[in-house]
């Protein structure tokens, strides 16, 4: 694999050297106006939607806005000020970790061992397997119908089992710290099936010889598992986990759903937030320092993201 | 794993997938059968009904704008990846291909914005896109997404591994960019595009915070706001229905899952590899 980059990397090189020196600058001349032609588009919509909006957001973070979003009084950090000393954002930060922390946790470990288990050879595998991946097809107002429904405090099979068990009936998602516990396993279940395919994908590309060597050095499965499996997967494993994370700081369906960001802003999520500060209290100003927060947030696992993918590219 | 397992762990292999299933199965096994069941049963707390029935479908159909949600879904998602396969692939080609001053500038610009997160972004986009007049119609949630910046770092990963001697080749017979990117570059990352055609299309059919924003009316909203126009509407709790409806929307999107599953999978994980 390397030998081959190293060899089409020289031979690319050769081929640059060799078209600059017999048609010197004619070439790069000739690719500008193709360069325009296969970039522009998308260098325009980037531009409009992404960079642009960008630095608009960050421009009116620094200013205080009127009531149609335009900006007003220069204010310098003072949103910023605001918003680490304001109790309720800090609680939606608290929240939103706790939130991301529990969904990835969940998640990789439910999916492993979803994968884990669809790995062995039993009759009738193949259901188990379109089972665990049937998340997958779900999308996220089809998953909230379900899951209200489930927590339905009247009609919901989580109280009906309770009542049957003679526990204590719950009214889910109007009961502070029941809400979020709610929404975290509503977000995993729906999250499992796409987790379950690339995790189950990684362990079929383990090499099956490992495994019989080390069954035949009368090595323990418990063994086997933490010792060859996990390392063999961990590059999957990292990758399944950083997009999950990355995916459960930018929730929002399922919260709109099936709280509304409350009992008492418990599941008040920082994307949830923001849409509450601009769309529905016209504070723009306090939205754009909440995006902007956001964005360094993401920001900041995307960039660990990608210095791993590096790392494993070059390998 | 050949080994051959003892009778007793192959049952309790066994127990722990159909409890994984059940946890898994149960709310699509719920939502589907109380989906037949009249709502007035629901409401009542019981499970079992001696009136099974297809009403709620006839119901749904009739008296919401399920379908039309689904076909505004099928329009935005269509376009969206349509477009995405063409521009990321052209602009992919760009930073494979063509020599110009600032490329890794720009690439670099490019791999930026794969950090920013579009929910972040959704206040200037909100004021652009009413000030280019465009709130409440198909261009409003399909323009934004034209291109990503994720699908030109996918592609861009594939068509490096397309030999330099297929461009030499083709450079001493005089073939020119376009002919090359649509006769040989296209053709040869058929799987890449089509992983890109899959992602594409599930992050378009899953957007739900922008066309909340932006759609008003039942003739452009997309299914996802319409589930949730419609669980908010039925203030009296039409579970039948709204199961119903629900059911109706991820019926086909199953399907396709099912369907597409062997393909989807190699391709997801050729994805992840990258």
């Amino acid at each position: 694999m390397e030998q081959v980059d190293q060899k089409k990397s020289l031979s690319q090189q050769l081929h640059d050297k060799a078209s600059k020196i017999s048609i010197g600058y004619d070439i790069e001349a000739h690719d500008k106006h193709y360069a325009l032609l296969f970039l522009g588009p998308s260098l325009l919509i980037l531009s409009v939607f992404v960079f642009y909006p960008m630095i608009k957001t960050v421009w009116m973070s620094f200013f205080l806005t009127n009531s149609l979003g335009k900006p007003t009084v220069f204010v310098g950090l003072q949103n910023y000020i605001d918003l680490f000393t304001s109790s309720a954002y800090l609680n939606s930060m608290k929240a939103t970790f706790i939130y991301v922390l529990f969904v990835s946790i969940l998640t990789i470990v439910l999916g492993l061992l979803l994968a884990q288990t669809a790995s062995s050879k039993l009759k009738g595998i193949g259901f188990f397997r379109t089972a665990f991946s049937s998340t997958m097809g779900v999308s996220v107002s089809v998953a909230a119908i379900f899951w209200l429904f489930i927590f339905n405090p009247s009609v919901g099979l989580v109280n009906k089992i309770a009542e049957f068990l003679h526990l204590p009936v719950v009214n889910w998602l109007t009961q502070p710290g029941w809400a979020m516990f709610a929404i975290i396993v509503s977000t995993v279940w729906m999250n499992l099936g796409f987790t379950f395919l690339i995790l189950f994908g990684a362990l079929q590309s383990v090499p099956v010889t490992l495994y019989e060597a080390a069954r035949i050095a009368g090595v323990s499965k418990r063994y086997q598992f933490f010792n060859i499996t996990i390392p063999m997967i961990s590059p999957t494993l990292f990758f399944a986990a950083i997009i999950t994370l990355i995916d459960a700081f930018k929730s929002f369906g399922l919260i709109d759903m099936m709280t509304a960001g409350g009992p008492n802003n418990t599941t008040n999520l920082l994307v949830y937030r923001i849409y509450q500060d601009a769309f529905l209290n016209g504070n723009y100003a306090l939205a754009s320092t909440e995006s902007v927060v956001l964005a360094i947030i993401i920001a900041v696992f995307t960039l660990i993201q990608f210095k791993f993918l590096e790392k494993k590219v070059t390998y | 794993m050949e080994e051959v397992m003892s009778k007793k762990e192959r049952i309790s292999r066994y127990v722990v997938l159909c409890l994984l299933s059940v946890f898994i199965l149960t709310p699509f096994v719920l939502g589907l059968w109380t989906s037949f069941l009249p709502t007035a049963d629901i409401s009542s707390g019981s499970l079992f009904s001696t009136h099974i029935s297809l009403d709620n479908y006839v119901n749904a159909m009739k008296n919401t704008a399920i379908i039309r949600y689904l076909l505004n879904s099928l329009v935005i998602s269509v376009l969206t990846t349509a477009f995405q396969l063409i521009f990321c692939s052209m602009s992919a080609y760009a930073f494979v291909f063509l020599k110009f001053r600032g490329r890794n500038f720009l690439f670099g610009l490019f791999l930026a914005t794969m950090m920013l997160p579009f929910e972040a972004e959704v206040i200037p986009n909100f004021a652009t896109m009413r000030q280019l007049n465009l709130l409440n119609t198909y261009s409003v949630m399909v323009v934004p997404f034209l291109t990503s910046a994720f699908g030109t770092f996918m592609l861009r990963q594939n068509f490096k591994q397309i030999p330099a001697e297929l461009k030499e080749a083709s450079d001493v017979c005089g073939l020119s960019h376009w002919k090359f990117y649509t006769k040989v570059t296209l053709p040869y990352a058929k799987i890449s595009l089509l992983t890109l055609a899959s992602y594409s299309f599930l992050s378009s059919w899953n957007q739900y915070l922008w066309p909340m924003l932006t759609t008003f009316s039942d003739k452009y909203r997309p299914v996802q706001d319409g589930l949730r126009q419609l669980q908010s509407q039925e203030t009296f709790n039409d579970w039948g229905m709204i199961q119903a409806s629900a059911a109706i929307v991820v019926i086909p999107t199953l399907i396709v899952l099912f369907i597409g599953q062997k393909s989807f999978k190699s391709g997801i994980n050729e994805g992840a590899v990258k």
